[in-house]
């Protein structure tokens, strides 16, 4: 019985942690390519709190898969693309995902997607907490304006 | 193979600390260019590549034109389109006399890029852009003439894989000489100066 109510303030504890509800969501689109390929999706995250927010996974009905991927180039001028596990937003600050920075990486449509639709992403932080983000869809060859 | 990466990666360092030098002397009165100018640095453009209509192509069907010359592939979803919609804005502050250029966006990446799929890639950018697709023999000739390096990252489990590629973008003029030297980093305006010029005066240097 003490353990049964030790998880259920955990849980409690859990549910009133909530990175998410301190974390806004702007500017999200999704660069479109054609076919099949692999859509990439951009979105500036603004964390609120005094304490840093951690993104653990992405996930979306719109994809078979969601990752969050980060493409660097090195001195020799090579672009690399690499995925990362955990994307941590520092207290107070924001971090774009921005073309040739951190990006979504959307992979296989569950459904045709054309430019102007909006796809609703799920961006789920370490605490389990939640963020559903609508995404604007535009073709490939926007230009991102911020 | 590690000897030939290590030196290409090595020619490609030079490369770059070539152009840093050249934009280094960039308040040179005589030197009207923004981009870092390899004149006489790199050679001719050369190719025999399949394009995006499936037809085998040479560096001459593309003479009398500039070409801007760009290696990627499709399944990169970030910094390649990225470079192809900056080259496309670039294209159209150019207005009417880009009709005079063609964006040359080479796969690096020919087992899944076939000429179909780079057809509806590269027109989904731009219609002065051609896909160029080949045997991995040929774009690997490519690729070295230009000292331009690319590799395959360890693939994933369901059989995707990554690649690591040069970002260069090299510009040759009508007769098919090297010019220009840009990075996806230059601002775009660099970028139509500089083909303005070359457009304009046909043989300006």
């Amino acid at each position: 019985m003490p353990a049964l109510l030790f998880v259920g303030l955990l849980h409690i504890g859990s549910a009133y942690a909530k990175q998410a509800n301190h974390v806004t969501a702007e500017h999200a689109w999704i660069r479109l390519l054609p076919g099949d390929l692999p859509a990439a999706g951009y979105v500036t995250l603004q964390n609120n709190d005094a304490k840093a927010a951690t993104i653990a996974a992405v996930q979306t009905n719109a994809y078979t898969s969601a990752m969050i991927h980060q493409s660097t180039q090195d001195a020799d001028g090579m672009s690399h693309m690499a995925m990362v596990d955990h994307l941590a937003i520092p207290a107070h600050a924001a971090v774009s995902l921005s073309p040739s920075g951190y990006h979504l990486m959307l992979e296989h449509a569950s459904h045709p997607v054309k430019p102007g639709d909006s796809v609703n992403v799920t961006l789920r932080f370490a605490d389990g907490s939640e963020l559903p983000v609508s995404f604007l869809v535009r073709p490939a060859n926007a230009v991102d304006t911020n | 193979m590690k000897l030939p990466r290590l030196a290409r990666l090595a020619s490609l360092s030079i490369l770059f600390a070539a152009s840093l030098l050249l934009a280094a002397c960039h308040h040179d009165e005589s030197q009207p260019w923004q981009l870092s100018d390899i004149s006489g640095h790199m050679p001719d453009l050369a190719f025999q590549l399949t394009n995006d209509e499936g037809k085998a192509v040479t560096a001459a069907d593309y003479r009398g034109k500039i070409a801007v010359l760009y290696f990627g592939y499709t399944h990169c979803p970030d910094v390649c389109p990225l470079t192809l919609a900056h080259l496309h804005v670039v294209l159209q502050k150019l207005g009417k006399p880009a009709d005079n250029v063609r964006i040359l966006f080479v796969s690096v990446d020919p087992t899944r890029d076939t000429p179909a799929v780079m057809h509806d890639y590269v027109k989904a950018f731009d219609p002065r852009a051609v896909g160029l697709t080949g045997s991995a023999t040929d774009i690997e000739a490519l690729t070295k003439r230009y000292r331009a390096a690319f590799t395959r990252e360890p693939g994933a489990a369901d059989g995707s894989y990554e690649v690591s590629h040069s970002s260069g973008i090299y510009i040759f003029d009508e007769s098919g000489k090297a010019r220009l030297l840009a990075t996806p980093a230059d601002p775009q305006d660099k970028i139509v100066h500089d083909l303005q010029l070359m457009l304009g005066s046909g043989n300006a240097s």
